[in-house]
């Protein structure tokens, strides 16, 4: 599948903006510190920026309200609507830290769930559909949902470490939550790697009863839509590598930085690392992200 | 609305492709995108049309496979691998992904006939009904941003200002090999119906679950080349009578 930057972004801004928001709806940060309100008002960008970037691959973005209307049937929809409708407990909680230095429990927790629920409701989009196998399984919104409260913690953990509270119990479990994430993740390829693919040329025109099919004349000499969109095969290549590049950014330097953190949770050097493991981090995503679309195998290619 | 109609629709409208007679000459999707690039909703583009990276969006594509059976081995024209042209347009699936994931409704199946359309002024261009497709049946119209499909024509096979027998798809009307049949599936007295109950017609790809509505015939089995007679056709005589019964013994003789 063709890695649209558009939606890494997005999903990638959104998970982290979520992830955040459902640490600071569990009151791990001390609501009256400055350090606080700059992690509601960063969480609150990255939703926007990510839900913004979203729509840059759309054709006709100026209809992109009408999105909110098939949440009976579409992923793609309801994440839409549960979206918007967080951005309420979302918007409302940050105002009471930013305006109050206030933290209401009942507020909180409603906004981490819904964030929670939209983050599941992303992932769905790609898990519900049959057509990528990769993608077709629990693991999918398992993965989102886990990197989206690691990458929450991590940086609850930099703003702690900035003044927000004391940064050891959102460091340990930021350390928690990282380890759960690459463990599903690991789960996830390794089921990828050993998927026996169900759609095949055979399957795909019904000439397997004859012998073996094999493509001799693509419709068009060109690429096409189909092709472009569906058919992305450089990753394939470097596939190993980068799966090892995202592990050592996204696994190995947040747990370094965090094990430095927390054997010393106060001063500068603390702060530069829980800095360098939120850096890490979204960098490992970004990638992981990428290999994720780049190297998803779509049933149609079975006709290319 | 895109969740699918909930009863079985009382026409299933559909297409009838007889592998065993296409010969991939490609009128089909010639024909198919000078009707639909004026009829129903935007305009096919095309971009770079005369450049070196020409590209455009098709309802109809025409694939050509080789198929080598068990054992078989391809020498050339002589051998046992046969070649199959294969066109793929929307199969109007019965179970229909494109349709559920829309989520703007500009996506549907309609209750009357099954065909499955797009509403382009409601469509955003996501891309996500391309995505759940997995004949590749939907490509998006770079120009106008909007997922273009299959129709099956609908401005031809219901208007009523012209002959009864331009009333099927373009790709159906044009084809010259009548490897495209165009019908109502719902109906088992229908010519598709008794086509695919007689050929046995198939499902492309079963285990994704979009009971697709069209059907393909698939090629007729062939006679090995090993079976045939020894002697090529050219020098066979047997079989001959009068004059030319007469030439043969006479030369035999010579």
């Amino acid at each position: 599948m063709h890695p649209a930057p558009s939606i890494i972004l997005f999903t990638v801004c959104s998970g982290l903006g979520y992830g955040l928001a459902v640490m600071l709806g569990l009151g791990l940060l001390d609501p009256a510190a400055l350090a606080t309100k700059l992690a509601h008002v960063l969480a609150l960008a990255l939703i926007g920026g990510g839900l913004l970037s979203s729509t840059l691959h759309l054709g006709n973005p100026q209809r992109a309200w009408r999105a909110f209307s098939q949440w009976r049937s579409s992923w793609l929809s309801r994440e839409g609507v549960m979206a918007v409708a967080t951005f309420v407990p979302l918007t409302l909680a940050a105002a009471l830290a930013l305006f109050a230095d206030r933290f209401w429990l009942p507020l909180a927790l409603v906004g981490a769930a819904m964030a929670v629920t939209t983050v599941y409701c992303t992932a769905m989009i790609y898990a519900s559909l049959r057509t990528v196998e990769a993608w077709a399984t629990p693991l999918t919104p398992a993965c989102y949902v886990a990197f989206s409260l690691a990458g929450g913690a991590l940086l609850a953990t930099l703003f702690a470490a900035l003044g927000g509270g004391a940064p050891r119990g959102p460091g340990l479990a930021a350390l928690l939550l990282l380890a759960v994430a690459w463990v599903l993740k690991r789960a996830w390829k390794r089921r990828q790697s050993a998927l026996a693919s169900a759609s095949t040329p055979a399957t795909a025109t019904g000439l397997g009863a004859i012998g073996t099919v094999r493509l001799l004349e693509r419709p068009h000499m060109t690429e096409n839509y189909l092709t472009r969109e569906m058919g992305f095969k450089v990753a394939r290549k470097h596939a190993a590598k980068l799966w090892r590049i995202a592990l050592g950014l996204g696994l190995l330097v947040p747990a370094a930085g965090l094990a430095v953190l927390l054997a010393a949770p106060q001063g500068t050097p603390a702060t530069v690392a829980a800095a360098l493991a939120c850096l890490g981090f979204v960098a490992g995503l970004l990638v992981e992200r990428w290999l994720f679309f780049a190297e998803a195998r779509h049933a149609v290619m079975n006709y290319y | 609305m895109t969740s699918l109609p909930s009863l079985p629709t009382p026409k299933k409208l559909g297409l009838v492709i007889d592998l065993d007679v296409c010969v991939g000459c490609h009128a089909c999707v010639v024909s198919c995108k000078e009707w639909n690039t004026g009829g129903y909703g935007a305009a096919l583009s095309d971009q770079q049309p005369y450049g070196a990276d020409v590209s455009g969006a098709w309802l109809n594509r025409i694939h050509t496979f080789e198929v080598v059976p068990q054992g078989g081995e391809i020498v050339g024209e002589a051998g046992d691998a046969r070649i199959v042209h294969f066109p793929k347009s929307c199969l109007h699936c019965e179970d229909a992904p494109c349709v559920t994931v829309c989520p703007t409704g500009a996506s549907y199946k309609r209750a009357a006939d099954g065909i499955v359309l797009v509403d382009e002024d409601k469509c955003i261009g996501c891309g996500l009904c391309a995505w759940a497709c997995p004949y590749g049946a939907r490509e998006m119209d770079v120009a106008a941003g909007v997922m273009k499909k299959c129709t099956l024509c609908i401005d031809r096979i219901y208007n009523e200002t012209f002959e009864e027998v331009d009333r099927v798809p373009a790709c159906v009307r044009t084809c010259p090999a009548n490897a495209r049949h165009f019908g109502n599936f719902a109906d088992p007295a229908s010519d598709v119906s008794r086509m695919v109950e007689a050929r046995g017609g198939i499902d492309l790809m079963p285990e994704q679950g979009t009971r697709p509505v069209n059907k393909y015939l698939p090629p007729r089995p062939r006679q090995p080349l090993a079976g045939m007679a020894a002697l090529p056709l050219a020098e066979n005589t047997e079989g001959a009578r009068g004059f030319f019964a007469w030439l043969d013994g006479m030369l035999d003789r010579i």
